[in-house]
């Protein structure tokens, strides 16, 4: 366990959520903090659901759950953060807005505390060079949903230090995942793979080659996918497709990440995806996944 | 409902017995035409066609439209592939192609044969790669190029597929074990029917179907 120690996760949406269970299932103080306070009642409560369902489903002992809640505080306030060893953002994809969080850090946290964007598209260099402690950051992408997926893509940035980056790496061990160093490079490896993979099947129902149900079929049953690709975009979110798009489109030009027309049209009629209850399938709740 | 086989030189959907063959009948309703001839041997069959509930046509990397007239059919006749990776062996996964006139009862009929035989079925348009290959082929060339390009190594990028998504294999690991060779395959033929850069083959791959087919030709001579 790791009781001495304190991690702050900047944003309470799906990655923000996933990754503050995965802070306070290993034993961290675990501070969550977003803009308003009814998103941050949500997570609390999705956060809470999930350990439940891990304790009824044997893997936490009884009583775990509300031990490990007890080290979860939701805060709309940064300064709450100042103590923290480890601060991940886990905002949406805009470069404008990271640095203004970061700005807003440096200027409360402790000098030692080191910084991690999840980002999964926009440069480490550039996040971190408008932090104020470049050298003190890291780049660390956890996948979706984070609460069930082990891997974190480690990315230093050109002016992060080495001690820097093995001491979040030591951290990243700590919550119990499986790092692995990536360069600093647009998607990092997922990414890069997954958004135009994403955009190809979305273009694929626009084309109506096959509904999204025989799709998903298809993949899970001759390639073993645990997800088909449109329950895992209906996860990740429409809107969240598009941003990573746009990110990703815009530095690399890759004319397979530009988005979908699709997408847009989707967003349009809000069918966002699990979130809003419809994407490419329909949903009857927007429980965490897993347990 | 019951269905004739009528097998035209070896199937890659059905290199062995399957049950789909043991609850096939001699004089069974439905048609259904195996092997890499079966397009000629479902010509050569015109007669029988048409009072057939369903005629299913085993395809591999082209179109059912080059079998039938894709404007206006026969309603009864669908083409299908049991999806295979290379040398894998062939998945539990059938693409049952229909076309935009295609007859709901002929679809119905020719996916309960599949599933009585314990074979799953997705149903696609009439369209190059059908579902799997007009996905992945670009996914597999890209990964493909990023290991030329050096930005990670073959392990560290399976190793992330695997898992980041929670993929049993990774891509490269996969072509590997499959045979480069046969992705070089696909994805050229795709390439050439779609016109588009995502599915023209990564050098590795067309190094590796040279490579294969000058060791195929030693080895004949």
């Amino acid at each position: 366990m790791n009781h001495n120690k304190t991690i702050g996760i900047v944003g309470c949406g799906t990655m923000g959520t996933g990754i503050a269970i995965v802070a306070a299932r290993a034993g961290f103080k675990t501070r969550i903090y977003d803009l308003r306070a009814q998103p941050l009642e949500n997570a609390r409560k999705q956060a809470a659901a999930f350990l439940k369902k891990s304790v009824e489903r044997g893997k936490l002992p009884e009583g775990e759950d509300v031990l490990i809640m007890s080290q979860f505080l939701t805060t709309t306030e940064l300064k709450d953060f100042a103590d923290c060893d480890l601060v991940i953002e886990a905002v949406f994809e805009d470069l404008k807005v990271k640095h203004s969080i970061f700005k807003q850090l440096n200027a409360v946290c402790h000098e030692k505390t080191i910084f991690a964007s999840n980002t999964s598209t926009i440069s480490i260099t550039e996040i971190a060079g408008g932090s104020g402690r470049a050298d003190r950051f890291v780049g660390m992408h956890f996948c979706l949903p984070a609460q069930l997926m082990k891997l974190v893509e480690m990315s230093p940035g050109m002016n992060t230090s080495e001690e820097t980056f093995a001491q979040a790496w030591k951290l990243c061990e700590d919550l119990g995942q499986r790092p692995v160093r990536t360069r600093d490079t647009p998607g990092f490896i997922l990414n890069y793979f997954l958004i135009p993979f994403h955009n190809d099947v979305i273009n694929m129902v626009d084309q109506g080659v096959a509904t999204p149900a025989d799709i998903d079929l298809a993949v899970k049953t001759a390639l073993g996918y645990p997800l088909g690709p449109l329950e895992l975009l209906d996860m990740v979110g429409m809107d969240t497709q598009l941003l990573l798009c746009e990110a990703m489109h815009g530095l690399t030009h890759e004319p397979r990440a530009a988005c979908p027309p699709l997408v847009k049209r989707m967003i349009g009629a809000g069918r966002l995806g699990r979130k809003s209850g419809q994407g490419f399938h329909t949903y009857d709740s927007n429980k965490i996944f897993g347990a | 409902m019951s269905y004739q086989i009528i097998q035209a030189a070896e199937s890659r959907s059905f290199p062995e017995t399957h049950a789909f063959f043991t609850q096939a009948s001699k004089d069974g309703a439905g048609l259904v035409f195996i092997g890499h001839e079966a397009a000629a041997a479902f010509e050569e069959s015109m007669d029988q066609i048409a009072n057939a509930p369903f005629v299913a046509i085993e395809l591999g990397n082209e179109c059912l439209g080059v079998h039938i007239d894709q404007d206006a059919g026969p309603d009864n006749v669908l083409g299908f592939a049991r999806f295979r990776l290379g040398d894998d062996a062939p998945t539990n996964l059938v693409e049952l192609v229909r076309m935009p006139f295609t007859s709901e009862p002929a679809l119905a009929a020719a996916r309960a044969c599949f599933e009585a035989a314990g074979l799953v079925v997705s149903v696609c348009g009439d369209f190059p790669g059908r579902i799997l290959n007009r996905l992945i082929r670009p996914y597999y060339n890209a990964a493909l190029r990023r290991l030329d390009e050096g930005l990670a190594s073959a392990n560290d990028m399976d190793l992330t597929l695997r898992l980041g998504l929670g993929y049993p294999d990774g891509p490269i690991a996969l072509l590997n074990r499959t045979g480069l060779h046969h992705h070089f395959e696909v994805t050229q033929e795709l390439y050439e029917q779609l016109g588009q850069e995502a599915y023209a083959p990564a050098r590795r791959a067309r190094n590796a179907w040279i490579k294969h087919n000058l060791e195929n030709d030693d080895a004949a001579t």
